[in-house]
């Protein structure tokens, strides 16, 4: 019983990601300035990480399910 | 304070080498961790240093990588069944009064005995706590597999059952991975120095995992992965606590947290192919290689110190290398032991599927 690939999902996620990407490097200046203030600033390297977690890992979680890299099936024993 | 707000405005020129360097360093920390539960911030902190990041800005930036890698690991792995988020939780609030607590006396070995008493300092928690726990966690994985048991269920230690066995009313939960009722007064001491060690040497896993193992009872597999619950709450509230003060370079987190996450996502996939007491191995294969590289820079501590005759700066520069280079060694080892396993566990799973297709066919 062979699963579908979720080839579509891993090219949506990874678009976002490198898009994410692309945007905090090509827009250092900006976010050096703001996210190294401090107090309340802190708070935007905090959400940061959140939304770049969600975003890349599922696209990572998706490419090795893409490759066929996946976890060992077994039957749940309780 | 107008130092500490001085270097963060110092955040470093990016350059591709740089990039590539943390991307790969974050894939094998990630992977490592997301197998034993914590590792890469050893190498990751002195190594963004070497780029000319500062001290501080290095420790948190290291941080806000920590949580949201440990975020996504945990989920990976409670999907199969591995985490116990009560415990996790109760031990990670427990951990971050250690932290704070770890930090506090840092600060005050700095002031007294600058740098060099500080660094000594860590190196020396290094050796001790990791000559104590890696030998006797690869002693146990040793007796293990001399014993030809490596199939059969871990069972508790003597001392796990122990403090399973003790009743202190008011203060008793009941824990999953444990699978019996056990004081909160056990667990938050084993927090708090998880935290400790996490504010002393950046890597709290070192004592969190085995102390949930021996010391609880909890299994390998669920103590690992507990870990990344304990990192995450930690890491959080470390991460606000750095950025409040300006301190996180988050495209250096970004960027390593890039390359962490393809690892954490394949070390917790490797978690399901292989044996329970292989955590142990690489766990505690890494602590005492770690526990060397560090041992080799407390000579030059003390002679900065002036506890020891000087050592030449050729000397002292070697010393740096060779540990550095050692310290890159251990995580290169853990991760490539997962990989075998993983690698081998694959395919005995696809020799199986194909010798029952092939039998059905009889």
């Amino acid at each position: 019983m062979q699963k579908k690939k979720p080839i579509g999902k891993t090219i949506i996620m990874g678009a976002i990601s490198i898009a994410l990407y692309v945007l905090l490097l090509l827009k250092q200046d900006a976010v050096n300035a703001y996210f190294g203030r401090g107090s309340v600033y802190a708070f935007l390297p905090i959400a940061t990480a959140f939304v770049f977690s969600f975003v890349h890992g599922s696209f990572t979680g998706h490419f090795w399910t893409s490759l066929g890299v996946e976890a060992k099936k077994k039957k749940e024993v309780k | 304070m107008h130092d500490i707000v001085k270097e963060a405005v110092n955040f470093i020129n990016l350059d591709a080498a740089n990039i590539i360097y943390l991307f790969i360093v974050g894939f094998v920390g990630g992977l490592v961790s997301g197998f034993i539960g914590s590792g890469g911030a050893f190498v990751l902190t002195p190594g963004m240093m070497s780029m000319g990041v500062p001290g501080l800005v290095a420790v948190a930036s290291n941080m806000c990588h920590k949580f949201p890698k440990a975020l996504v690991g945990s989920i990976k792995r409670a999907k199969y069944g591995q985490v116990d988020v009560k415990l996790g939780i109760i031990m990670g609030i427990s951990a971050e009064a250690g932290v704070l607590y770890g930090a506090h006396i840092q600060e005050g070995i700095k002031k007294a005995f600058g740098d060099a008493g500080s660094n000594l300092y860590v190196s020396v928690a290094f050796v001790v706590v990791l000559a104590i726990v890696g030998t006797f966690v690869l002693i146990d994985a040793w007796k293990t597999y001399k014993s030809g048991n490596i199939n059969a269920e871990e069972k508790a230690t003597k001392l796990a059952k122990w403090v399973q066995s003790i009743n202190i009313p008011g203060t008793m939960v009941y824990f999953k991975s444990i699978n019996a009722r056990v004081s909160v007064l056990f667990t938050i001491p084993l927090g708090f120095a998880t935290g400790m060690l996490a504010a002393t040497i950046a890597v709290g896993g070192f004592v969190g995992v085995p102390s949930m193992i021996y010391v609880l009872g909890a299994p390998s597999l669920m103590a690992s992965a507990t870990e990344l619950v304990i990192a995450f709450v930690m890491g959080l509230g470390g991460s606000l606590k750095f950025a409040w003060s300006g301190l996180v370079d988050i495209r250096l987190a970004m960027i390593i947290l890039a390359g962490s996450l393809f690892g954490i996502q394949l070390g917790a996939i490797g978690t399901t192919y292989v044996k329970p007491f292989m955590i142990k191995v690489v766990m505690g294969l890494i602590m005492v290689i770690v526990l060397f590289s560090r041992g080799l820079m407390v000579p030059v501590y003390m002679s900065q110190l002036g506890l020891i005759a000087p050592i030449s700066e050729g000397t002292v520069k070697l010393l740096k290398n060779t540990s550095f280079a050692i310290m890159i060694g251990a995580l290169a080892i853990g991760a490539f032991i997962v990989l075998k396993a993983m690698w081998q566990g694959r395919r005995e799973e696809k020799l199986s599927v194909k010798e029952a297709v092939g039998h059905g066919r009889i």
